[in-house]
């Protein structure tokens, strides 16, 4: 897919700027709705497992944490199955949307960690970990950048298949069973919740590291000047 | 380099790029108390008409060795308000209303004459924890059969000595691995596990197994859905 650019020109100085439609208005839709949705998903989720906190047996029952009522959404086990169980939807038909999207229109391409990027990846970590030199970037995200949206997604995926078993176990027996069961496959669904959490966090100290100008690529599509175009 | 476009255009094109996300602020909608009750009980609503339609007749619920049954006194007893209403066996009977050819009362010995079905099989809790045990009892269906039941009718519905109630479609009460259970691990069915006669239902979460049963109904409108659901619960929650 070709990319779309406009170069800006101010009438009264004459100043070139450089503008890519980085974001198509679908990936910024299901960006900004599965926010919401996800993060609703994560408060009435906390709830619902504050109603059993432990993943061993109910006789004894031995609980893994006391999660805090005031970090959760629902109010109780039954407002949380409610939002839980309708912002699924949203999440899941957001997340189909996206999906759908990228494959069809090409634009996976731009977000899809595959093997070429993998020797690219130690420098990125040496720079933002270590202090070494800022690798200079050829595409709109870099290889590092690839790999956690791609794990983001393979996490988003697994947070449905996951969360389907729990929800059926019966009726999903058979990838139940792939998961080791349903006792599991609760286990599973909460791990992907921090792993999740894990992402997001990352993500928001990155956002507020790259500034005003790639923030709002977000929100109009459209990035001014990026780095990977003014050489 | 693209097509040239000078700064105020761009602005009016960003923004108005910008102004077609404005539908993610129908989520608002949710912060609005009145309007966030009916938004979540459509949600729930919804949620239960996929559930119906997930709900496969023929798919059984998986059955375990008995290697894998928790020990008895390991299987929860979960009462919504008392572990033993009382109920007096002698004069026990299930009181039968409803689209049904034969309404009446049934003794135990009535529904223990049907052909009796065993199975191993997983308890899960709403609260999230799950269980494998070994219960004992008739079939619903073969119950629904004896009595004469409509089966265009749509819901069965129980009521309970300790004023609990329930209500199941009757795809579910149909089921083969539905049960009318007197029996936990081969002995007669104990006090706090809702002797003399309890719902089992591999198929859908513990809240709708009602226990203490002392009515059942038979009817195609619903006069009351169920103990939980009235508070907030889903009514079809099948697993």
């Amino acid at each position: 897919m070709a990319t779309r650019t406009l170069t800006i020109e101010d009438a009264r100085t004459g100043e070139l700027n450089e503008a890519v439609y980085e974001h198509p208005f679908v990936v910024r839709l299901c960006h900004w709705v599965n926010s919401v949705a996800l993060f609703v998903m994560a408060g009435s989720g906390l709830q619902i497992f504050r109603a059993f906190p432990s993943f061993g047996a109910k006789i004894p029952e031995k609980d893994l944490i006391n999660w805090p009522r005031s970090l959760a959404i629902g109010g109780w086990l039954g407002g949380a199955l409610q939002w839980h169980l309708t912002f699924m939807w949203i999440y899941m038909a957001t997340g189909l949307l996206y999906l759908g999207y990228q494959l069809f229109s090409g634009n996976y391409k731009q977000v899809l960690f595959v093997p070429r990027d993998v020797p690219g990846v130690w420098p990125m970590v040496r720079h933002y970990f270590f202090f070494g030199p800022k690798p200079p970037l050829k595409e709109a995200y870099n290889p590092l950048q690839k790999h956690a949206y791609t794990s983001a997604l393979v996490l988003g995926v697994l947070s449905v298949l996951t969360g389907l078993v729990i929800w059926k176990p019966v009726q999903f027996s058979w990838l139940g069973w792939m998961m080791g069961g349903f006792h599991w496959a609760r286990l599973w669904h909460f791990l992907i919740l921090w792993a999740f959490m894990a992402f997001v966090f990352g993500h928001l100290v990155m956002v507020v590291l790259h500034g005003w100008n790639n923030f709002v690529s977000m929100l109009t599509g459209w990035k001014k000047d990026p780095e990977y175009r003014s050489e | 380099m693209g097509q040239r476009i000078n700064r105020r255009k761009f602005k009016g094109l960003s923004r108005r790029e910008l102004l077609k996300l404005t539908p993610v602020l129908a989520f608002g909608a949710f912060a609005i108390s009145p309007l966030q009750k009916s938004l979540l009980k459509t949600g729930l609503e919804f949620n239960d008409w996929a559930s119906a339609r997930l709900f496969r007749s023929g798919h059984l619920a998986p059955e375990f060795d008995d290697f894998h049954v928790v020990p008895f006194s390991e299987f929860p007893i979960n009462g919504y308000d008392v572990d033993d209403p009382g109920v007096n066996f002698e004069k026990w009977t299930l009181t039968v209303t409803g689209e049904v050819q034969k309404p009446g009362d049934y003794t135990l010995a009535q529904i223990q004459s049907l052909p009796q079905k065993r199975q191993n099989t997983r308890h899960v809790c709403v609260e999230g924890w799950d269980v494998i045990g070994r219960f004992g009892g008739a079939r619903l269906s073969d119950f629904l059969n004896m009595i004469g039941a409509d089966p265009s009718a749509r819901f069965v519905s129980v009521e309970c000595a300790d004023d609990y109630y329930e209500s199941i479609d009757m795809a579910t009460a149909m089921h083969p691995q539905t049960l009318l259970c007197y029996e936990m691990y081969d002995q007669p069915l104990t006090r706090p596990h809702g002797a003399p006669l309890r719902l089992q239902i591999p198929t859908k979460v513990g809240y709708k197994q009602a226990k203490y049963l002392t009515d059942l109904k038979v009817s195609r409108v619903l006069d009351r859905v169920g103990y939980w659901e009235d508070q907030g619960y889903s009514w079809f929650y099948g697993l």
